[in-house]
């Protein structure tokens, strides 16, 4: 068996001309917290909704749980708990009947024990006091809380969640961030898509970056950061000529401002930087490498800022 | 993590919820009580106009209400006949309409898929549901016609159409055939609707599409130079439940119907698996 939960092959999806997700090779370990990360539109639910069978690719293929999909899905989707686009209920009725409806349609689940489950999976999402309510009277946040639950009715292996803190006040994000903590620490596998660069920073153990339905990149959160070359900054009284010497030394993205010139080190060695600096008669008040924040890595990866892919 | 062991039971549970989720829906409520309402104002109407005036057949249909001022069965009759051209392929239009295209469009659709249920299964259990509400409505209508003909107008023995007379008894017999043809009839339409409800997200056009078809089948039968075409018409036999109200009962001039239906099920089945088997689900 393999050590992958989820591996993906050249994963591609066409609308009409438009390719929403190019040739996509994911790879997510067991027992990750896998960050989905790209703007709105860059063909994170797409890539969902081919994962869980909803759509068939237009080219490529992949596997869940080491078994292939969609023909295995009878015997995969069961270990999958899944949220895809936002919450999907009958408003007419409680949010206690909607998962009594989704564990009926399940044939794996047992009848008897159907009860206790559901009251566990509304107690963890914390709606236990409104289950008796119609869940058109619910918040957003409440609505998807309620999607939550309906993934976690039976023990899942793999968990894939799709921008799961929609719709959610700062309280709730927190708390879905705990859980997914959570499941995670109980051997659950989590697949997270998000736009949020925060929540993968905070949740994440690997991350996948898309871009404009490409997977642009996918490693571990450390090794992606590590990789992404640092900044360099220099506090100085003549940051024009500090600007110049930081371009000579091959650094990238030089910027000046009154008090200080910073810019992306390349392969420049931050000693040989500080020593050109000197060199050159740059009176150097402060030298700092900062990492990289998640944000600068993704510009880096996609030369453009986190907007809305078009 | 150790792996779960999958067993996958043989459970009548979905169908159970399918068929809880169909009776909660005040929708579904409303339309039943109209159902039954129509027979009861029937029956009213009949009991308040002069007793020298009698109301006129539907649709080719043969004429019950000549006979309702005698015996309140044929309340039950005039009832169907009258939902018949209407009413009732509207119920089942609302209920066939609802079917996939209603689950597409509050997005409960795609989680059903993920649970995981199988497509086929999925399209089993909603057809089961509307064949049920096929045979459940003719029922609701009969019954309500029963009461209330009973309460305004007494029972006794029935006239046939043949003229003979039988005992109210074998009345609610033939009365219960009658149903179950309709049911067999409306189950072809709910098949008609099922498929058209795989074609869209939106319920209401696949109900509004269904209701439209039956009334245009309903015309197209009425005009003598397409008479080429009347065989293939779903609601071509619709009317033909009289039948059952002649002595001795001929069967046999029920097969054009039965088979006809068998047709369209068969048919309108496969086309709505064929659409939905594969289907993108972008809802
Ligand atoms: N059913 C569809 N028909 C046509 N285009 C679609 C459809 N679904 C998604 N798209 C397009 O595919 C791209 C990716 O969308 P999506 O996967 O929803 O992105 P994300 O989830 O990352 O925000 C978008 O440009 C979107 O407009
Ligand atoms: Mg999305």
């Amino acid at each position: 068996m393999t050590d992958l939960a989820v591996a993906s092959h050249g994963l591609t999806k066409r609308f009409g001309s438009q390719v929403a997700v190019d040739a996509v090779d994911l790879a997510v370990p067991r027992g990750a917290v896998f960050g989905f990360l790209g703007p709105n539109g860059s063909g994170k639910t797409t890539t969902i909704r081919m994962l869980l069978g909803l759509i068939t690719p237009t080219a490529g293929g992949h596997e869940l749980l080491g078994r292939a999909m969609p023909d295995r899905a009878a015997d995969v989707l069961p270990r999958v708990g899944a949220l895809v686009e936002g919450p999907g209920f009958h408003p007419y009725l409680s949010g206690r009947d909607n998962l009594r409806r989704v564990d009926a349609a399940d044939r794996t689940a047992e009848g008897r024990t159907a009860e206790a489950r559901i009251a566990a999976a509304l107690d963890r999402v914390g709606l236990s006091a409104a289950a008796a309510k119609r869940y058109r009277t619910y918040s957003l946040g409440m609505k998807q809380r309620l999607a939550i639950a309906a993934a976690l009715l039976v023990p899942r292996e793999l968990l894939i969640l799709d921008e799961p803190t929609n719709g959610l006040d700062p309280q709730g994000t927190r708390e879905v961030r705990t859980l997914v903590a959570a499941l995670a620490a109980e051997g659950s596998t989590v697949l997270l898509s998000t736009h949020l660069l925060a929540e993968v920073e905070q949740v994440c153990t690997h991350v996948g970056v898309m871009h404009r339905g490409k997977l642009v990149a996918q490693e571990p959160l450390g090794k992606l950061r590590a990789d992404a070359a640092p900044m360099a900054r220099v506090l100085t009284d003549q940051p024009g000529a500090a600007a110049t010497v930081l371009r000579a030394m091959g650094l990238t993205e030089v910027t000046e401002t009154a008090a200080e010139a910073s810019g992306r080190l390349g392969a420049a060695a931050p000693e040989k930087v500080v020593a050109a600096l000197v060199h050159d008669g740059v009176p150097v008040r402060g030298f700092t490498v900062q990492a990289p924040s998640l944000e600068d890595v993704f510009v880096q990866l996609t030369g453009r800022g986190f907007d809305v892919s078009s | 993590m150790s792996q779960v062991k999958i067993r996958r039971r043989v459970s009548s549970r979905f169908l159970a919820s399918e068929v809880r989720l169909i009776a909660v829906r005040r929708r579904n409520q409303a339309g039943l009580a109209a159902l039954a309402a129509v027979p009861v104002v029937i029956a009213i109407a009949m009991k308040v106009a002069a007793p020298d005036r009698t109301g006129r057949g539907q649709g080719g249909g043969p004429d019950f209400f000549s006979q309702i001022l005698s015996n309140g069965f044929f309340v039950a009759l005039a009832g169907i006949g009258v939902e018949l051209t209407l009413f009732l392929p509207i119920a089942i239009a609302m209920l066939a309409g609802d079917a996939v295209a209603g689950e597409a469009n509050q997005g409960t659709l795609r989680y059903l898929l993920t649970v995981p249920v199988g497509r086929i299964r999925l399209l089993a259990v909603k057809y089961a549901g509307i064949v049920m509400g096929a045979f459940l409505a003719p029922l609701v209508v009969a019954t309500s016609g029963i009461l209330a003909g009973l309460l305004l107008f007494g029972g006794g023995d029935v006239t046939t159409l043949s003229g003979t007379s039988i005992s109210f008894g074998a009345g609610l017999l033939r009365l219960l055939g009658v149903c179950l043809y309709l049911g067999v009839c409306l189950t072809a339409l709910g098949a008609v609707g099922l498929f058209l409800s795989t074609l869209t997200e939106q319920p209401m056009g696949a109900t509004i599409a269904l209701t439209m078809l039956t009334v245009a089948s309903f015309v197209l039968g009425q005009i003598p130079q397409l008479d080429w075409l009347h065989p293939y018409l779903l609601t071509q036999h619709w009317q033909d439940f009289g039948e059952l109200l002649r002595d001795p009962v001929s069967l046999s001039a029920l097969q054009p119907g039965l088979l006809t239906a068998g047709a369209y099920i068969a048919v309108f089945l496969c086309a709505a698996w064929a659409r939905f088997a594969g289907r993108d689900i972008t809802s």
